[in-house]
């Protein structure tokens, strides 16, 4: 092991390295494989208040590249959370990370008050889920209804909230400044991207449920690009995530501004992969002499004329 | 250069042993059987080999010309050895994946995961056993009829297939000591009535403490029919479409019967081998 310091800040909060795992492809299942302590956050699969089915298969397909899900937060409630879930990840060093989400302003408050616990680090709102409303619809796809879920559950919780962006929006910083503005005290860039793939035999999607989130090494320009954009236009701390699978990979998004970063479909290739960042990331620093992750992150030398 | 297989290794918690693990292993052969099937034989690593009969891997098929499969590919252990240090895949060549897997050279790597899942369970009660199996199921109840016949089981194997000369797996499962029955479509022996008639000789005779099989939902509504005019339990090893393996996605969801009504449950995780009264074909 490496003993370079890979500490990074998230305004309050600090982590031990910047590499945590996205939401939904994550779970004490990969505690099997290896040391979950290794990892800077432990970032849960996003649950709702009540119980939910799901979507229905088939809830992935493979691409050039990449993938699709339409797996649709099956979730087993606040209940289980409490009774069940946080309990096991209280018996972690890294910082938990409740990702949570809902269909109405109402219910995301509420259930922002109900995880707001001892033993949870911090929030992630996911505003962004395409999977859950017709067409992907979601929260931060306008700044509007972005500033007013992030106010309802801003006034709900003294945690530290993220807000979970999505690429499918076409305002992507007006969305990011709607959320600072309205007490995000991070942002994730991004969740997936809304696509669709079709069976040309059967002419039927490849998805049960017709369209889904593109995820993987495609989309990495995507997600890289919104993180920039954020990174430049607002002063809380940006978590890239998209499509990341190398040292390389994390590199450019904390070049591009962002202050950690989260790691999703590259487990399912190689569920070894985020323990292999944190040590190369480490080994890195130290070959390049590095005493803080600090002096990379927004590093990025745009060209002449392009504001950095 | 010679490769050897090897696990990439990554620190675990204090006290806790891997469950699974990522390997490189080295391709030995990769034969066909018969038009349809092809018999993988890889060096594997002895981490990867402490496995049960009804669990898989996940494959990480190499790309074939002109296709890019990205997911990993689950495939159902069809022998394992660790002495030998030997791990072995039968498959049938489906789409990208397996067409990628058709490439494999001996010499060359494979990176696989596992092994996964909850395997079949064989209570001591469970002497007399009778495996149901089609196709590429066989693959699946291979290794437990290596176990069947080690336990000194009574054995007695149903191997349905299109073509009589395409139940494959008859002389493995001879050797294991099995009585090997072939039905198939040609004939019209392979029909759930068919099967019906023959099962339920057996059952009349004493002879079935219990029923394995695989995949197919005709049979496996015959045997939970059977199951339950009978009373006589037994196991299914299902499928469906994976992303992770390992249970953290929720892509690989059926639903199950339960007690208190219809639950879902991952294949990868709390499967593939399954109660046959619980399973929903
Ligand atoms: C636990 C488990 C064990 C399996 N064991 C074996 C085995 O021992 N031998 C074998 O030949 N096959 C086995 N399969 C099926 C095998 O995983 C699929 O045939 C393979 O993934 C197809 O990949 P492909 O890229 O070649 O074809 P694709 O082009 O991806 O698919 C071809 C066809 O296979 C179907 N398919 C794809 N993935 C799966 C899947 N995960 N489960 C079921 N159907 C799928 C597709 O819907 C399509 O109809 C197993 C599946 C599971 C879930
Ligand atoms: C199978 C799957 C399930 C996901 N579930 C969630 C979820 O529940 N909540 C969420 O905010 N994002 C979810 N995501 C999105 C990821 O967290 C991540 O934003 C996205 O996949 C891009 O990162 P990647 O390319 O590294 O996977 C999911 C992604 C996948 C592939
Ligand atoms: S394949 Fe991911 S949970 Fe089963």
């Amino acid at each position: 092991m490496s003993a370079a310091d890979l500490s990074v800040r998230l305004g309050a909060m600090t982590l031990a390295n910047p590499i945590m795992p996205a939401s939904g492809t994550f779970s004490e299942d990969l505690a099997d494989v290896f040391d979950l302590d290794l990892l800077g956050a432990h970032v849960l699969k996003t649950i709702m208040r009540g119980t939910r089915a799901g979507n229905p298969v088939p809830r992935v397909c493979d691409l050039q590249g990449g993938m699709l899900n339409a797996i649709g937060i099956p979730s087993k409630g606040i209940e289980d959370f409490r009774s069940r879930m946080l309990p096991y990840w209280q018996g972690y060093r890294a910082p938990l990370v409740v990702s949570i989400s809902a269909h109405t302003l109402d219910e995301f408050a509420r259930l922002c008050a109900e995880v707001s616990l001892p033993g949870v680090a911090a929030i992630e709102a996911n505003i962004s889920c395409p999977n859950i409303e017709a067409d992907g619809n979601a929260f931060a796809m306008r700044p509007d209804t972005t500033a007013e879920v992030m106010r309802r559950l801003r006034a709900e919780t003294d945690l530290p909230l993220w807000a979970k962006l999505t690429p499918n929006t076409g305002e992507p910083v007006a969305v990011a400044q709607a959320a600072e503005a309205n007490g995000a005290d991070a942002l994730v860039t991004a969740n997936t991207a809304l696509g669709m793939a079709i069976d040309v035999r059967t002419r039927r999607p490849r998805l049960g449920n017709g369209m889904g989130g593109m995820s993987g090494p495609a989309v990495k320009p995507i997600a890289l690009r919104m993180t920039y954009q954020c990174a430049r236009a607002c002063t809380i701390p940006v978590i890239g995530c998209g499509g990341i699978a190398t040292l390389d990979d994390v590199l450019e998004f904390l070049i591009a501004g962002a202050s950690a970063v989260q790691v999703g479909t590259a487990t399912f290739q190689s569920p070894t992969v985020m323990a292999r960042l944190v040590a190369e990331l480490g080994d890195w620093m130290q070959a390049q002499g590095l005493a803080s992750l600090s002096e990379i992150i927004g590093s990025v030398e745009m060209p002449e004329g392009e504001a950095a | 250069m010679t490769l050897s297989p090897s696990v990439l290794s990554v620190p675990m918690a204090p006290g806790v042993l891997p469950r699974c693990a990522e390997a490189r292993c080295v391709v030995r052969s990769n034969l066909p059987v018969n038009g349809e099937y092809r018999l993988l034989t890889l060096d594997a690593p002895p981490e990867v080999l402490d496995c049960q009969p009804g669990q898989f891997f996940q494959l990480l098929c190499p790309e074939p010309e002109g296709e890019h499969p990205f997911l990993r590919r689950p495939m159902s252990i069809y022998g394992y050895d660790a002495e030998a240090g030997q791990l072995q895949f039968l498959y049938k060549v489906a789409g990208a994946g397996t067409r990628g897997l058709a490439t494999l050279r001996p010499g060359g790597m494979l990176n696989v995961l596992g092994p996964l899942g909850q395997g079949f369970s064989m209570p001591q009660h469970w002497q007399d056993l009778l495996l149901v199996a089609r196709g590429v199921g066989l693959a699946t109840l291979a290794p437990l009829a290596r176990a069947a016949q080690r336990s000194g089981r009574r054995l007695t194997a149903i191997c349905s297939a299109r073509r009589p000369e395409l139940a494959m797996s008859v002389d493995l499962f001879r050797g294991y000591g099995a009585e090997v029955i072939v039905v198939h479509d040609e004939d019209g022996s392979s029909t759930p009535e068919a099967l019906r008639g023959l099962i339920e000789a057996r059952i009349a005779a004493g002879r079935v403490d219990a029923f394995y099989t695989c995949g197919s939902s005709r049979l496996l509504r015959l045997l939970q029919d059977l199951g339950q005019r009978h009373g006589i339990p037994g196991e299914i090893a299902m499928e469906q479409q994976m992303a992770c393996g390992l249970g953290m996605c929720q892509a690989c969801v059926r639903p199950f019967r339960e007690e208190g009504g219809i639950v879902q449950r991952r294949v990868c995780r709390e499967g593939p081998v399954f109660p046959l009264l619980e399973a929903i074909a």
